[in-house]
């Protein structure tokens, strides 16, 4: 029984360490082709549209109703404490350094992450990335770098618009609804953010890109591969579904960890 | 210098492994350049295994691959990718891009590895699917086709680099057999037309005696014989005939061996 059990634990440390270290390779194959050019800029705008524009409706709508929780939550709280005029502030500070970066992350998980996977997968399923392989095309650079760019392009664009989306929504509930001053609003805000916020936020969203498109490429590629992934349908289903798990996990730990880094 | 390049694919002592499971027993081959070499076997006989290590798609545990003069299994990824330029592969399925027109995919080897321009390009692809009677279906995308048109659309991709060595996965898989005739004659004509070497993974008997030049039979990961049509007809290896047959394989299951099995304890 003991012995099962040291056995059983043994086999997932080993298969673990296994999986980190075909993650940590296939990483640098990504970032190895996507440091040398030139790149097939039709592919790249075609996944930006993907990623980018196929997720602003989304984005609007999170942003705009996760600004006016934040300001109505914020407006009860600070008016126990007669701080009303701090709402611009925190308004400002939650969306641009926490929440902006994070639940768009989470939109584009949702959104593109478990397609970019399941797209993998089926490629790798229907032999397309050994066909690619056969035609001497290296699939890291055909099928991944392109996504990388175009997520590292729109995860910042996306937040910047979820941000500003987000600060109107709290402008809707706490200056037209609450009554708060506007001008308390904004000046709060202008007087509290900086620019080491918006930066972070920046850094933040760009860190996200990289996890979302390395995980859902990731699992996809290695459909055949991973013991969770399993043949067919099924396989691309279960892969697709720990794509969203695991990016969404990552995604919340390493937001921790940078903010305890750079703040 | 001839002789050098009379054996386009010289496979020897390969084994390979899925896990601890041995797929293919010290298989030796060769394909003369300029002929048809039919790799037969029933399913599980590992000739996808072997198709797959020849094309550099699988590692072996053990043997080398020479395809067109250079040792493969240990060549690096970037090299492996020039070789690969030179020789065309038809899959089992197509493998065509679902997100691409037929035209796209065909013209997908030109637009990565040459710098031609679009309207010869376009005249490349039409050329190529005249070859496989598919003219006039550019515009189509994969989903539109039927599955003898796929394999024909995947046919014209393999052949637009106009590639000096072929192969072919199960071309007769799920066809009904004149689609499958008409793809054998495609086969032929090719090795005729454009004096290339081709490779033919099948288990299809009828198929394989009418394109090959000499066949291949592989059964349990091991060759059994390697000849010309009428060489492997003749063959009197009992698992050669039984396949030629279509006999069920009689396995003598040691008692002792067949309660281990079913108890699962190895």
């Amino acid at each position: 029984m003991l012995r099962n059990s040291i056995e059983s634990l043994g086999r997932s440390m080993i298969g673990f360490t296994h999986t980190t270290g075909m993650m940590g390779v296939f990483l640098y194959q990504c970032l190895r082709q996507l440091l040398l050019p030139p790149h097939k800029l039709h592919a790249i705008i075609k996944q930006v549209y993907f990623i980018g524009s196929r997720s602003t409706i989304v984005i609007i709508f999170t942003g705009l109703f996760t600004g006016m929780v934040l300001a109505l939550q914020g407006y009860h709280n600070l008016k126990d404490f007669g701080s009303t005029d701090l709402l611009g502030s925190a308004v400002g500070l939650g969306l641009i350094q926490e929440l902006g970066p994070v639940l768009t992350a989470l939109m584009v998980i949702g959104r593109a992450g478990s397609a970019i996977c399941a797209e993998i997968g089926i490629m790798r399923h229907s032999e397309q990335i050994d066909a690619l392989e056969c035609m001497g095309i290296d699939p890291y650079r055909f099928l991944m770098v392109p996504k990388f760019i175009a997520a590292l392009l729109s995860l910042p664009i996306l937040t910047f618009l979820f941000d500003v989306i987000g600060i109107l929504g709290g402008y809707l509930v706490g200056v037209q609804l609450m009554g708060v001053s506007e001008g308390s609003y904004f000046q709060g805000m202008y007087a509290s953010v900086d620019w080491a916020d918006v930066r972070l936020g920046f850094v933040k969203s760009m860190i996200f890109a990289i996890l979302i498109v390395w995980i859902a490429t990731f699992k996809g590629y290695f459909l055949h591969v991973l013991k969770s992934g399993g043949h067919g349908a099924e396989g691309v289903s279960r892969v697709t579904t720990d794509t969203v798990v695991l990016s969404s996990v990552i995604i919340l730990a390493s937001d921790y960890l940078i903010g305890s880094i750079m703040l | 210098m001839q002789q050098k390049h009379s054996h386009i694919i010289k496979v020897s002592g390969l084994n390979s492994h899925y896990g601890e499971r041995q797929i293919l027993h010290d298989v030796n081959l060769d394909v003369r350049e300029g002929e048809i070499m039919v790799i037969m076997g029933s399913s599980g006989s590992g000739k996808t295994t072997l198709l797959r290590t020849m094309l550099g798609l699988n590692k072996p545990s053990q043997g080398q691959v020479h395809l067109l003069g250079k040792e493969i299994t240990s060549m690096p990824t970037r090299e492996l990718y020039k070789i690969r330029q030179q020789f065309g592969v038809s899959f089992q399925g197509g493998a065509l891009f679902s997100s691409m027109s037929v035209k796209e995919n065909i013209q997908l080897p030109l637009r990565e590895h040459t710098q031609l321009d679009q309207t010869t390009m376009d005249i490349m692809c039409r050329l190529k699917l005249e070859v496989v009677n598919l003219s006039g279906f550019e515009q189509l995308m994969p989903g539109e086709l039927s599955g003898g048109m796929l394999k024909r659309v995947a046919l014209a991709r393999a052949i637009i680099m106009d590639p000096k060595l072929l192969f072919f996965d199960e071309p007769s898989a799920g066809l009904d057999p004149v689609v499958s005739a008409e793809l054998d004659e495609l086969i032929i004509r090719l090795k005729d037309a454009m004096n290339m070497t081709i490779v033919v993974v099948t288990h299809e008997l009828e198929s394989a005696f009418r394109i090959a030049d000499r066949i291949t039979v592989i059964d349990q990961g091991s060759v059994l014989i390697t000849g010309s049509v009428d060489e492997v007809k003749n063959c009197d290896n009992e698992r050669v005939q039984n396949l030629l047959n279509r006999r069920p394989r009689n396995e003598i299951i040691d008692a002792d061996e067949y309660i281990k099995r079913l108890t699962g304890t190895q």
